[in-house]
């Protein structure tokens, strides 16, 4: 392999975790903070792909629409669909027992991907969907692999910044306190219903974010990209392995996760015809095998919960006693 | 300031609260008692809107309650403890007191978004109260300490430090002494008694009857989710019917 090859390799690998580090964020705002079981992670990252690339491309008689607007607005009304989507489960179903919800969210993703599937009219079908733009692709020639990482990895830094921000605050703290105890938090005096529905959307808002960046990456989406175990599954080990209920956890483990992830492909690749036809399922239980041993092993993770919510009290110099800050 | 009015709750036929009606006063420290499985805790569910009653109402500073939401009822500044403490157990003592702190604008999280000041100055405030609260139970020491880790003892007070952080009108403690050191049991007494000088009216469901008669105003027993009996502590021990019902024969 060239320089350049393994160079452009590893572009292609951070752009990719990056997008995964985006999912892996809006996992931890969900369950992380507040245990909510969102198993269609899918779902909500393909309702952004679909969103955005419809919304982008030149207009197509093959699909809906082709609006041909800027990205700018394909990736703002993904994570306003991917939102809306679940807002639309969380109505009927966070009031409901926990379980509600898990069966909702992966009926969903299942739903959404046999529609994207069947309705030829809508995305394509089972064709997929192509020439999904990235503006700057061909007047930056071979360097635009570099400018879209270095999109992602702004647009990575911003979401962390702006949910640490929100997180490390009174609305996160009763996010957590309702999943420590949300019998403590309504007897506290507050309104669990509208903080589960919260961060639930504010969830997928982010995820249909990440499935944004996906779509506009790779050009071209089918239902196939957005398998419902795979996505999801991956997701849930990142956040698992870099530390629920930490973003810097969410995404140092997508970037491991996603390292590992890749590795395992070029093992498999070593493997005799035979048994390459199963390699797929070969890789899926090798990162189950990760999931136990960091389950077994560390299973905060990690980075682990950090002790306190509030910024104001980590900040302050003692951490231990109980000085005031500020 | 309370009101229970032929409140009916069942469950899967068996009638956990019958008909059951009384009043607490204002300021007053009323005792709660009864039998295992009188009904008690059932009542308190329904007062604090974790149970809808199936017939009946109940009324609280003056507006009828019985069909609010928990955190509505809250509010209003009638708060409970549970029987057995349920503490935030990943949180440290000092956010789980603060996570009651009311009218926080942090609470909205576009407000430490765009209003980062305005939501540390609250902030401030609540960790402030939050330390009195600490204080005033002699639990300072462990602010920093995550509420798992705390003893019986001190997850019982941690129980009565998140209901004060309410700024309760009334007070609804459920056990407050059950499986307390005396001395403990002493200091719990005290701040009962102390609060109540300050105004906040209380029921509180006991078992030990030492509690209840050293600092209860007025006592009402409940047998088989009903009122059997009311009235002053020492009359109330010494009536036959309550005898019979609760002490099993031996007064
Ligand atoms: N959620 C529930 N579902 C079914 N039955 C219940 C439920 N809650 C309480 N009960 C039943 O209702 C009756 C009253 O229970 P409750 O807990 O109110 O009694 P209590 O007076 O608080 O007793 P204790 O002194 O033991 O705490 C009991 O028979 C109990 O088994
Ligand atoms: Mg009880």
């Amino acid at each position: 392999m060239t320089v350049e090859g393994v160079l452009s390799y590893l572009v292609f690998f951070a752009t990719m975790a990056g997008i995964y580090a985006v999912l892996s964020l809006g996992l931890n705002i969900q369950w992380g903070y507040n245990g909510l079981f969102n198993i269609g992670i899918a779902g909500f990252f393909a309702v952004g792909a679909y969103t955005s690339a419809i919304l982008t491309t030149p207009p197509s008689p093959t699909h809906l629409g082709g609006f041909g607007l800027p990205m700018m607005v394909g990736f703002l009304a993904a994570g306003a669909a991917s939102g809306l989507i679940a807002l639309l489960i969380g109505i009927p179903t966070l009031r409901l027992r926990e379980d509600y919800l898990a069966i909702a969210t992966i009926g969903i993703a299942e739903t959404i991907r046999y529609i994207f599937q069947n309705e030829a009219w809508l995305a394509g079908g089972i064709r997929g969907l192509a020439g999904i733009p990235f503006p700057w692709r061909r007047a930056l020639g071979p360097s635009a692999n570099f400018v879209y990482l270095a999109l992602v990895i702004a647009i990575l830094a911003a979401l962390y910044f702006a949910l640490e921000r929100g997180l490390r605050s009174p609305w996160g703290r009763v996010l957590k306190a309702i999943r420590e105890d949300e019998y403590v938090a309504a007897a506290s005096g507050k309104d669990v219903f509208r903080f589960r529905l919260e961060s639930l959307v504010l969830g997928g808002i982010v995820m249909g974010f990440a499935g944004s960046l996906y779509a506009h990456f790779v050009g071209f989406i089918s239902p196939q990209a957005f398998h419902p175990m795979l996505t999801t599954f991956i997701v849930w080990v990142m956040l698992t392995v870099g530390g629920s209920g930490n973003n810097k956890g969410a995404i140092v483990g997508a970037y491991l996760v996603w390292a590992i992830w890749s590795m395992t492909e070029f093992v498999t690749d070593f493997l005799p015809s035979a048994m390459a036809t199963r390699a797929a399922s070969l890789r899926v239980v090798l990162i189950g095998v990760l999931l136990i041993a960091v389950l077994m092993y560390r299973p905060t993770g990690l980075f682990g919960e950090e002790r306190h919510v509030s910024r104001l009290i980590a900040r302050s110099p003692t951490g231990g006693s109980h000085a005031r800050s500020g | 300031m309370l009101s229970v009015r032929q409140v009916t709750k069942e469950f899967g036929g068996i009638r956990a609260v019958d008909a059951c009606s009384f009043e607490v006063e204002r300021a007053s420290i009323t005792g709660l008692i009864g039998p295992n499985g009188a009904g008690k805790t059932t009542l308190f569910n329904i007062m604090s809107g974790f149970l809808r009653p199936d017939r009946g109402e109940v009324w609280f500073d003056g507006q009828r309650i019985d069909h609010l939401p928990p955190h509505r009822i809250a509010r209003l500044g009638l708060v409970r403890t549970f029987q057995i403490p349920r503490e935030l157990k990943a949180m440290t003592v000092l956010e789980n007191l603060m996570l009651v702190a009311r009218d926080q604008r942090g609470e909205r999280i576009w407000n430490s978004w765009f209003f980062p000041s305005k939501v540390r100055e609250e902030e401030e405030a609540a960790r402030a109260k939050a330390e009195e609260v600490l204080e005033f139970l002699d639990l300072s020491r462990h602010a920093h300490e995550l509420a798992g880790n705390l003893s019986v003892g001190q997850k019982k007070l941690l129980e009565l430090a998140r209901g004060l952080m309410a700024d309760p009108k009334m007070f609804l403690l459920d056990e407050p002494g059950a499986g307390v050191n005396p001395s403990l049991m002493r200091r719990i007494t005290g701040y009962i008694e102390e609060l109540r000088r300050r105004g906040t009216t209380f029921l509180l469901i006991e078992h030990d009857m030492d509690l209840v008669m050293n600092i209860c105003d007025k006592v009402i027993v409940m047998n088989q989710g009903t009122h059997l009996a009311e009235g002053d502590p020492e009359v109330v021990r010494q009536n036959p019917v309550v005898v019979e019902a609760y002490m099993g024969g031996t007064p």
